[in-house]
């Protein structure tokens, strides 16, 4: 009896326990795949200000470089171990937008390539960019409106 | 160098407060995603972002954050040049690349790979 409530205790101890430590090793792992992630970004606009690049065009080329780089490490099944590393360290960068365009592609290519490829491209992109453009243009029509009333 | 450490850390804090959001709230990556993109929407128009990249270059315009902020700075910008047509041409305008980007190599990717047998 006495050993079945240890048990108890100890399980309760555990399950307290383990959040915590489990959230912050997660932390720490997203924090260095995104940083390590941003860090190549930054390596890649250094490159693109050598040429001479203007900021714009630096930060539009360094996306693009970013976004292949994604693609092709989804391609090659590298991206998916890193994401299984960093979790949201892996996913909030460019780069896994980009895996989350090449992946689901991938996977739903046995259903050919409209409605495999083509359609499930957008499985997680879609949603991105529904939200993102119709942001924009209410964060639009706030400032046209702004700038009318003031 | 500075530059580069400097990335790492606010791109690293931008990941750790989604990962904190992921482990809190159970929700979602691909809500996680939307989040941040109308986050940085948020931001940009009140230009309240463009202080991170100013400090954290890629560490800021990288993240999903500050494809959100490109949105938003594209519409203003497309709204002082043409007025109220510009709200809806500004944002993908802006946007265009990284769009453009993800799809063309997205697609390619996807036709060239195969999946990793699951074990």
């Amino acid at each position: 009896m006495k050993k079945k409530i240890t048990k108890h205790e100890y399980q309760a101890m555990v399950e307290e326990k383990a959040p915590g430590s489990h959230i912050l090793k997660d932390l720490l792992f997203a924090f260095i795949t995104g940083g390590v992630i941003c860090s190549v970004g930054q390596i890649v606009m250094l490159i693109f200000e050598g040429f001479g690049a203007d900021m714009q065009t630096r930060a539009s080329a360094t996306s693009i470089v970013m976004i292949f780089l994604g693609a092709f490490l989804t391609g090659i099944n590298v991206y998916d171990d890193i994401a299984k590393f960093g979790g949201a360290g892996a996913s909030i960068p460019i780069t896994g937008f980009s895996n989350s365009i090449v992946s689901p592609a991938m996977e739903y290519k046995k259903e050919g390539y409209v409605m495999g490829v083509g359609a499930k491209m957008f499985l997680i992109a879609g949603p991105v960019l529904v939200y993102g453009i119709f942001s924009s243009v209410v964060a639009g029509l706030v400032y046209f409106i702004w700038k009318q009333v003031m | 160098m500075v530059s580069i450490l400097k990335a790492f850390l606010l791109g690293g804090c931008i990941c750790v407060i989604g990962q904190l959001l992921v482990d809190l709230t159970k929700i979602t990556p691909a809500r996680i995603m939307v989040i941040f993109v109308v986050t940085g929407v948020v931001l940009g128009l009140f230009n309240l972002y463009q202080p991170l990249i100013d400090w954290g270059g890629a560490g800021a315009t990288v993240p999903l954050t500050g494809f959100g902020n490109t949105l938003a700075k594209g519409v203003i910008k497309e709204v002082d040049e043409s007025g109220l047509l510009g709200v809806f041409i500004g944002g993908v305008k802006a946007g265009a690349a990284g769009i453009t980007a993800a799809i063309t190599f997205g697609y390619i990717m996807a036709i060239i790979s195969k999946p990793k047998i699951k074990s």
